[in-house]
């Protein structure tokens, strides 16, 4: 029988040992869950991480919530989520309190800045990772085009964008037009 | 106090309308410097890189940071809470009551529209960071010089860094990261 706590713990491992997120995490993920634990099957993992991806927020709390609900209901998931997040909050709060007091001296700020010049470098692969799964023909390009220049030259939320390209893409009929081919 | 409510309602917001995971929960963290006083752009470039160098998921990592700056330990606990709310509140309705939901053909419809628009929102927010760190509008602005648009030495550490992140890739974010932070107190 799984208990809360081994859920918590579980989760909480996995959260201060995996970087990044998106695929980079599958593997740690399978080491615990499907490995060690026998939570889940490999395959039974693969359709978690696809189903994460298609429901909001963070995708390792998105498996984390629903392998600690499939193994012990909603306080089940209550336990894996806070696992998954506790080591964030602690490891983030700490460098945060550090680069607050720290945050004047003049050394700081010159390593501040060439930080977020390598931050930026980074995303650009990133970006062309979700460049690639993202957008597979025309009509994702015309979106994408849309998208950004509202994003850039408008004050338009967030929100809107979002809402308004799903909308777009229920209306498309996409998977029926891909079904008739 | 009812700031600390809307810094929760805004992480709300973003985990819920977040999708794609990674950077995904930027382009809201970033319209939060713009429309309110609680951090700088500055400030999120800061926490993408601190989020990209330590373990846990990014989107949760910029939110605690978030947090912390805006409102300190109360503040981390909040946001942190505020953004993986939707996430848990949704995972549960589906698997208990949704079954097959990313095969139903309307779920897949909505994220052939949502991924390409997450890319151009993405998009918008690197440029406004490109534009603080590599860039210097102001002086531009002032000089009206083409050489004054560019900071030299940060361009030439951002293709460097982009090119051997790009040739490099098994090698971990934080050893560019922590690259970065030393060629910037040498050049910077």
């Amino acid at each position: 029988m799984t208990t809360y706590y081994q859920l918590f713990a579980s989760f909480f491992k996995i959260g201060s040992i995996m970087f990044g997120g998106g695929y980079a995490m599958l593997p740690v993920l399978e080491h615990e869950v499907v490995d060690r634990r026998g939570w889940l099957t490999g395959e039974e993992l693969i359709d978690l991480f696809a189903l994460a991806q298609c429901t909001p927020g963070v995708i390792a709390v998105n498996v984390a919530t629903h392998t600690g609900y499939k193994k012990r209901g909603v306080v089940g998931a209550a336990f894996s989520t806070l696992g998954v997040i506790t080591p964030s909050l602690i490891i983030i709060t700490i460098i945060a309190a550090v680069l607050n007091n720290v945050a004047d001296i003049p050394a700081v700020q010159s390593a501040l800045a060439g930080i977020r010049v390598a931050a930026c470098a980074l995303m650009i692969n990133t970006m062309v990772k979700m460049w690639k799964n993202g957008i597979k023909d025309w009509l994702g390009i015309v979106i994408f085009a849309v998208i950004s220049l509202l994003a850039v030259f408008t004050d338009v939320s967030t929100v809107w964008l979002v809402l308004g390209a799903l909308l777009t893409g229920i209306l498309s009929f996409h998977s029926k037009r891909e079904a008739e081919k | 106090m009812s700031d600390l409510f809307l810094l929760c309602w805004e992480f709300f917001k973003a985990g819920l309308f977040a999708v794609g995971g990674g950077l995904a929960t930027l382009p809201f963290i970033h319209e939060m410097a713009r429309n309110y006083d609680w951090f700088t752009e500055a400030d999120v470039a800061n926490m993408i890189a601190v989020s990209e160098s330590t373990p846990g998921p990014m989107g949760v990592n910029m939110a605690t940071f978030a947090g912390y700056k805006t409102y300190g330990i109360p503040g981390a606990l909040a946001t942190t809470f505020s953004v993986v709310l939707p996430s848990y509140i949704v995972i549960i309705v589906i698997a208990k009551f949704l079954d097959k939901f990313s095969e139903n053909p309307h779920v897949i419809d909505a994220f052939y529209g949502l991924r390409p628009a997450v890319c151009g929102v993405v998009l918008s927010a690197w440029l406004s960071i490109f534009r603080i760190a590599v860039l210097t509008l102001p002086r531009f602005q002032e000089t009206g010089a083409w050489a004054d648009l560019v900071n030299p030495a940060a361009a030439v550490i951002f293709v460097l860094l982009f090119v051997l992140s790009s040739r490099f890739k098994r090698v971990p974010p934080v050893a560019f990261i922590a690259s970065g932070a030393l060629l910037g107190i040498l050049f910077l």
